[in-house]
């Protein structure tokens, strides 16, 4: 059970198993039968009257509190947070791998996988010998702060290291949600559309580095790389860009650096 | 994009402010939306009907204040309207935007019982 919030989660698994065993909070509790009724009349002195509360919270506060305490974890040990942002099949899990074959003895790392379902990636990851764990978000689009921050318990990390979190492949909703990392990277395929910066304008207006990948692919596809980066750049003016061939490992040098340089 | 969470996370600060507050009933929530926030109002406001079934907003009334964006542009020194992230200046045309307005998901007040 959940001894830090006390809550549920629904369908979030972690490795499998349930977060908490408390039942779901906050999820549709409709279906109950209540018939709510309008409800005008005056009410008499001394009885619970209506008034108006000031609340002037953001809607995403309560992510943004345990954001904040992940923030926290990581800067206490001078760990490097990335929250790995694309839409399916971009290469995210072959990127990683690749990254942490050529860094493992070096650096301390670990991932956090988010899937819908399935220990696939997690499996792929563990392989190289890199610690991992699996969320499955179960209905969930998208990870939060919350479920990060319970990965982060069981997670082995040495201090100085890195934690590679690699989101639900999907440009849309993961924008929106702070994790506590340090830098959003977005991967962007090359066998994707050039157009995608615009198309899912919040993911590159959110992230500070897109990754161009696949690019030993660019031969053979009608991909314009210049327009892809105006783009990107048209909703980001400050976003840093690499190009990258996780499979033919040209580019990786330049990614291996900018983490490097990113360490605290 | 991800109402349902968005409604959920609504729901929380309403039961924490409930406890916070000292209230049992909320009968309206008034929200601050940004045009550029990516929320899609309608799909909001079906979410949130279904997410407050049967707890303290059960029937609550929601009430949806849209605020324009607006964005800085570096080469004219002044702030313009903007609907779209990747929008141009519409005085200039220069891409170099800073967002300053749009972005809000906020709860503004409720009226409670």
């Amino acid at each position: 059970m959940c001894t830090v919030c006390g809550c549920g989660e629904g369908d979030t698994k972690l490795e499998g198993q349930s977060i908490h065993q408390l039942p779901p909070h906050a999820f549709i509790r409709g279906a109950g039968g209540h018939h709510h009724h309008a409800h005008t009349h005056s009410h008499a002195p001394g009885m619970t009257q209506a008034r108006m509360v000031q609340i002037e919270q953001d809607i995403l506060g309560k992510n943004n509190q345990y954001a904040a305490r992940n923030r926290q974890w990581f800067a206490d040990r001078a760990i490097l947070a990335l929250n790995l942002v694309s839409s399916p099949g971009s290469g995210k899990t072959t990127l990683l791998t690749e990254t942490l074959t050529r860094l493992q003895g070096n650096v301390p790392m670990a991932v956090v996988e988010g899937d819908q379902q399935t220990s696939n990636d997690a499996d792929r990851i563990r392989a190289t010998g890199v610690p991992a764990l699996q969320i499955n978000t179960g209905k969930g689009c998208h990870l939060d702060a919350h479920m990060v921050g319970h990965a982060l318990e069981s997670l082995p990390i040495d201090n100085g290291g890195i934690l590679f979190i690699e989101n639900v492949g999907n440009l849309v909703c993961p924008a929106a949600f702070d994790l506590g990392e340090a830098h959003k990277v977005v991967i962007l395929s090359v066998t994707e559309g050039e157009d995608k910066p615009i198309k899912y304008p919040d993911m590159f207006h959110a992230a500070n580095l897109m990754i161009l990948n696949k690019i030993d692919l660019l031969p053979y596809l009608r991909f314009d790389v210049a327009k892809c980066e105006e783009y990107a750049r048209r909703v980001n003016p400050n976003i840093q860009i690499l190009h990258v061939s996780a499979t033919s490992g040209e580019g990786m040098e330049g990614w291996l650096n900018w983490l490097q340089q990113q360490r605290p | 994009m991800h109402e349902m969470s968005l409604c959920e996370g609504v729901l929380q600060v309403l039961e924490d402010e409930a406890k916070r507050q000292n209230f049992t009933k909320v009968k309206s929530v008034w929200l601050e939306i940004g045009t550029m926030s990516g929320v899609e109002i309608e799909a909001m406001r079906f979410c949130f009907d279904a997410v407050v079934g049967n707890s303290l907003a059960d029937g609550a009334k929601l009430e949806i204040i849209e605020i324009p964006a607006e964005a800085w542009c570096l080469n004219c020194a002044q702030s313009v309207a903007v609907k779209q992230r990747f929008d141009a200046c519409p005085v200039c045309g220069s891409y170099q935007l800073q967002v300053i307005r749009g972005d809000e998901m906020r709860i503004k007040e409720l009226e409670v019982e």
